[in-house]
């Protein structure tokens, strides 16, 4: 167990840990998270504008998922190329909160345990870094679900 | 008033009247106190008889590359995967080694080297090809000096004639097992470092041409509280600091007394903090330290902090750090690589990351 005195060397070293250490600017990577996110939206909104024009019939959630297939498949690509990290060191968020991250995530894990064979590797590893997306994904929609349900099944009380 | 050393009498353990590093009168008294018992004196003077460093091609682009004789630019050097590379590597280094200290695998008495992979395999599988007899050992990035102290320590005692200790890390291996996949796509707080994708060995002789191992200090599992896995140079220079001071205490030295003081993986940041510790307990470390992490890469080269890793602190002594002792342009070196003895699984539970640095004074 740490003693008083090391407790207090310990605040002590952290504060001044803290002091030293340089930060990530803020504007500036917001400024290219912005950018790096922007430029992928753009990508995806131009994809979905040319394959309405292509196929005018489709209707609009029909497109949408086509947008993401091509996004999703792009990304990896990239991934594979190994030109996605690239643009994601300077993007940040901008890279990763866009469905194109989170196909980098999956296609990075697939290709980095690719050594250690199909089953053990590839397959088992695959979901190690957006495992807890798919996880929080689950968990946050159906509290969405549920929030929502009971909002609708107020307003219909209240309005009955 | 006995301090009991072990000298080198085979299995004696003796008093030791006379230590070999110079005393300041004034200081006698003080070091007779703190009788520490960390300090170890070599006295029959094992020597570092060959060495050799095998890096990377980004190491190579960095500020010492014209020291690194042996570079491989292929990241997979040829294998199918990252790991074979670093075994690779590491059987390389310690080939070279021993070539260059003009001896045959068969005159290695024992192999003592260690790695970052779980279970150092790199290290096993490379004693599986050379087929001496060998001990794996982890001391996280801090054990190129482990290897050495006990090296010497072996040696010394008579026990042995030629040890190789061999380091080895792989940029790659190293981001798989404590980060994240290669090509996944995240940013790096400022303060990070970068695994060196490098080896070293140095054979340790009894007898031979090269500069001896006079003394060793043993470290302590130092733990200031940091808990931030990126920040290491944080962590990692109170263990630092613990065994400086302690080395110097126990020799009877301070800095001006060396040529050359050089941490291991510290980094630009962790060795700003290691000055400021240092300079704390009254040392003032001026421009004789240097950190290998912090100088193995350029600026431009976009590694944040510099280098970290066991094979970062092992490619510089056995390159830049053995090259200046040989030519004798320096003649009295302290030698202290700093590991952070934690796993994931330890990190993501929550504790904080102790720290280890053992400390070899090497002399011409």
């Amino acid at each position: 167990m740490a003693t008083k005195a090391e407790v207090l060397r310990n605040k002590k070293y952290s504060e001044y840990i803290a002091a030293i250490t340089p930060k990530t600017h803020l504007a500036q990577s917001l400024l290219y998270a912005f950018l790096i996110g922007g430029i992928f939206c753009l990508i995806g909104q131009l994809i979905y504008d040319s394959f309405e024009v292509i196929f005018p019939h489709y209707d609009h959630i029909r497109l949408g998922n086509i947008t993401a297939m091509v996004l999703i498949a792009g990304a990896s690509f990239l991934t594979g190329l190994g030109l996605y990290d690239k643009f994601a060191r300077r993007g940040g968020a901008g890279s990763f909160l866009p469905i194109t991250g989170f196909a980098n995530a999956m296609a990075s894990a697939s290709m980095e345990f690719k050594t250690e064979g199909l089953t053990f590797g590839t397959s088992t590893k695959m979901f190690s870094v957006v495992g807890p997306v798919i996880v929080n994904g689950v968990v946050w929609s159906t509290v969405a679900a549920l929030i929502t349900m009971l909002v609708k099944v107020i307003a219909a009380a209240i309005g009955g | 008033m006995n301090k009991t050393l072990h000298t080198g009498q085979n299995t004696k353990w003796v008093s030791c009247e006379k230590q070999p590093a110079p005393i300041r009168k004034r200081e006698v008294v003080k070091k007779m106190q703190d009788t520490s018992k960390r300090t170890l004196f070599f006295g029959n003077r094992p020597k570092i008889i060959g060495c050799s460093a095998v890096v990377g091609a980004r190491e190579k682009e960095g500020p010492l590359g014209k020291f690194f004789r042996n570079v491989e630019t292929d990241k997979t050097l040829g294998q199918k995967t990252f790991e074979n590379a670093e075994i690779k590597m590491l059987e390389k280094a310690v080939e070279s080694a021993t070539r260059g200290a003009k001896l045959r695998f068969s005159e290695i008495d024992l192999l003592l080297s260690g790695d970052l992979m779980n279970q150092i395999t790199s290290s096993s599988y490379v004693a599986r090809k050379m087929a001496v007899p060998y001990m794996g050992l982890y001391s996280a990035c801090s054990t190129m000096t482990q290897c050495l102290t006990l090296g010497a320590s072996l040696v010394n005692a008579g026990y042995f004639d030629n040890i190789a200790c061999a380091t080895g890390s792989h940029f790659a291996t190293a981001e798989r097992q404590f980060r994240f996949p290669l090509e996944y796509g995240c940013q790096r707080p400022p303060y990070a470092q970068w695994t060196v994708t490098g080896a070293g060995c140095s054979i340790i002789g009894k007898d031979g041409d090269g500069p001896s191992i006079t003394a060793a200090t043993i470290g302590k599992a130092i733990d200031f509280g940091i808990k931030d896995l990126s920040n290491m140079g944080a962590a990692m220079a109170p263990a630092a600091m613990d065994t400086l001071c302690t080395l110097f205490k126990d020799t009877g030295t301070d800095a001006s007394d060396y040529d050359m003081i050089v941490t291991g993986d510290l980094g630009k940041l962790g060795s700003d903090i290691f000055r400021d510790l240092m300079s704390g307990e009254g040392y003032y470390m001026g421009q004789d330290y240097s950190d290998c992490g912090a100088i193995i890469y350029d600026r431009n080269q976009r590694c944040y902090q510099g280098g970290s890793g066991a094979g970062c602190s092992a490619a510089v002594f056995n390159s830049f750090v053995m090259e200046r002792l040989w030519k004798k342009t320096i003649n009295k070196v302290v030698f202290l690589a700093t590991g952070a003895l934690m796993s994931n699984t330890s990190s993501y539970q929550g504790e904080s990351i102790p720290a280890i640095s053992h400390a070899v004074v090497v002399e011409n």
